[in-house]
């Protein structure tokens, strides 16, 4: 008796399961779906077509938001793994009162709604004369990405022996070359998946970009959104898409150097 | 030796978040305290009108509109997301970590893309209100968009997996011989999760409903393209003041008041959980 009520319970549980599941992707199923669809307005379904894959790349508005989102995602990704990277690693070394406000400061970028980080950037830019363009986008992303890293990069560090480094300035090395050579080999798989995280977070970022952003250098999510709200031309469908694809491929790619990680572990014989 | 190392590799996020953080975000608190320009920008005189203008009728009713929305979002991704959270612990562990991928995924696509997705469904010419038609289920077309409604309806959808992801990760945690132990104590199923389990997650419910809240209370698209035009939250009216309204001072000093919100639930958050962030 008691086993079947378990039984039963699971299959409840599997059915809110995949039902729930079926609701998240509904929407994204769909934006895909409408990609391909041969109605221009986008309403009705009224056949299959990849036309909007080919006039994609006859917009030119399309493909240069496109790029400046490549832009601006890879430019501000290096740059807040070398901060975000050394950051963590200053963190986790260094023994100042005041640490505690570098790291809290460095992270608000995170706790703060956006729209505020959005406005008070646009604030700031505008007080130093700064005009808005690709170069704010890449200043504003790259202070939203460095969180991402550096976490990511001190929660390796914490688990990381520091004999290694030792061992290797014993051995006459600087600090820096220990540093380079052996630091940083151990926690690349942490800056690695820490930047692609980045690098998703920055690709599909609208409310920060939307005020940092200026007339001639908006970004695909900023163009979508504006398109949004009056007509939607049927190739945002293929280019959000395409976008997805690449957003799936970064996320897969971040979840890669973990996996390796446990498996080389568990190799070594450890649980 | 070794200390100037570290404080050499901190220098630059040091810098970075002085310029970048720390800089503006003291500029927006300043500005709060400015008037605003004649046609666009900001005189430098002192002036407490900004916040006074906060307990204007027409921006209390956006607050308090903002809150509710906020709290009922709140509300439904605890209702929706904490059944989800268990049901993930009750599968096999193999499954797990592939269930807990797929509640993540959606997390790391465009938030406006999903909602542009429901707007294709959900529109008065829309999928759902086809399909209902074809079931006969409905005899005329339902207008699901540009209410309330819909925004706390894109919300909800768009917050869930914050609530699902620090639930999970503290019922995963318990053991499941507790839940055991208190039905061979004789506790019914309902009554051992009830009083065992469910005070043992309380942390990360508590983790869930900062990270669903917050974000809620400042949610701009959502309302925009959901919502209509007409209806207004927080972040709607911080970036109207912004641009169209011209009055940055006033967007500074409602900027203020969500900050104070934001740091108010992590704070509250913190006090009752009694630990870090859970799972971010």
């Amino acid at each position: 008796m008691r086993a079947r009520k378990g039984r039963a319970g699971k299959r409840l549980a599997g059915a809110y399961l995949a039902a729930g599941l079926a609701l998240m992707y509904l929407p994204i199923a769909v934006v895909i779906a409408y990609s391909f669809n041969k109605s221009d307005n986008g309403i009705l379904w009224t056949g299959f077509t990849t036309e909007w894959y080919g006039k994609l790349f006859q917009s030119r508005q399309i493909l240069e938001a496109f790029r400046n989102s490549m832009l601006v995602a890879l430019v501000s990704c290096l740059a807040a793994a070398v901060i975000g990277t050394l950051g963590a690693v200053g963190l986790a070394r260094a023994k100042m009162r005041g640490l505690g406000l570098v790291e809290g400061m460095a992270t608000l970028p995170m706790m703060v709604p956006e729209i505020i980080l959005g406005f008070a950037f646009m604030v700031f830019f505008s007080l130093i004369g700064l005009k808005s363009g690709i170069f704010t986008l890449i200043l504003a992303h790259t202070t939203f990405c460095i969180p991402y890293i550096m976490i990511n990069v001190r929660s390796r560090l914490v688990g990381l022996d520091p004999s290694f480094e030792e061992a290797a300035r014993d051995l006459g090395a600087g600090p820096a070359r220990a540093f380079w050579d052996v630091t940083v080999p151990l926690i690349a798989p942490a800056i690695l998946s820490g930047v692609l995280l980045a690098f998703a977070m920055s690709l599909d970022d609208v409310v920060i970009s939307f005020f940092v952003t200026g007339a001639e250098s908006t970004t695909f999510p900023v163009y979508v959104y504006s398109k949004l709200k009056t007509d939607v031309p049927p190739s945002i469908n293929a280019m959000c898409t395409l976008t997805l694809g690449v957003t799936f491929l970064a996320v897969a790619l971040s979840r890669l150097p973990g996996r390796r990680q446990e498996r080389v572990r568990s190799r070594d014989g450890e649980p | 030796m070794k200390k100037r190392s570290g404080l050499a590799a901190l220098a630059p996020l040091a810098l970075w978040t002085a310029v970048m953080v720390l800089f503006p975000m003291g500029y927006v608190l300043v500005l709060s305290f400015l008037t605003r320009g004649e046609s666009w920008g900001v005189l430098w005189r002192f002036t407490l009108e900004n916040y006074k203008a906060l307990g204007d009728s027409a921006n209390l009713e956006i607050l308090w509109n903002s809150l509710k929305i906020g709290a009922y979002t709140t509300l439904l991704t605890f209702l929706l997301g904490y059944p989800f959270a268990l049901a993930m612990v009750l599968q096999p562990r193999r499954r797990r970590s592939l269930l807990l991928l797929l509640v993540v995924i959606p997390f790391w696509t465009s938030a406006l893309m999903r909602v542009y997705g429901w707007m294709i469904l959900l529109r008065t010419r829309g999928i759902v209100n086809d399909a209902l038609l074809g079931l006969g289920l409905i005899h005329r077309r339902v207008k699901f968009l540009n209410n309330m409604g819909a925004v706390l309806f894109g919300m909800v959808y768009s917050l869930l997996p914050f609530m699902i992801l620090p639930v999970y990760t503290s019922l995963e945690k318990l053991s499941p011989s507790l839940q055991e132990a208190a039905r061979d104590l004789g506790a019914r199923p309902f009554q051992a999760s009830w009083t065992v389990v469910f005070p043992l997650t309380v942390p990360g419910v508590m983790s869930g409903c900062v990270l669903v809240f917050v974000p809620a209370v400042g949610m701009f698209f959502i309302s925009d393209l959901m919502g209509g035009g007409g209806s207004m939250l927080l972040g709607n009216l911080i970036s109207y003041y912004f641009s169209a309204g011209k009055n940055w001072p006033m967007a500074a000093a409602l900027s203020m008041l969500m900050v104070a919100l934001t740091f108010l639930s992590v704070h509250v958050y913190r006090r009752y959980s009694g630990g870090e962030m859970g799972v971010f």
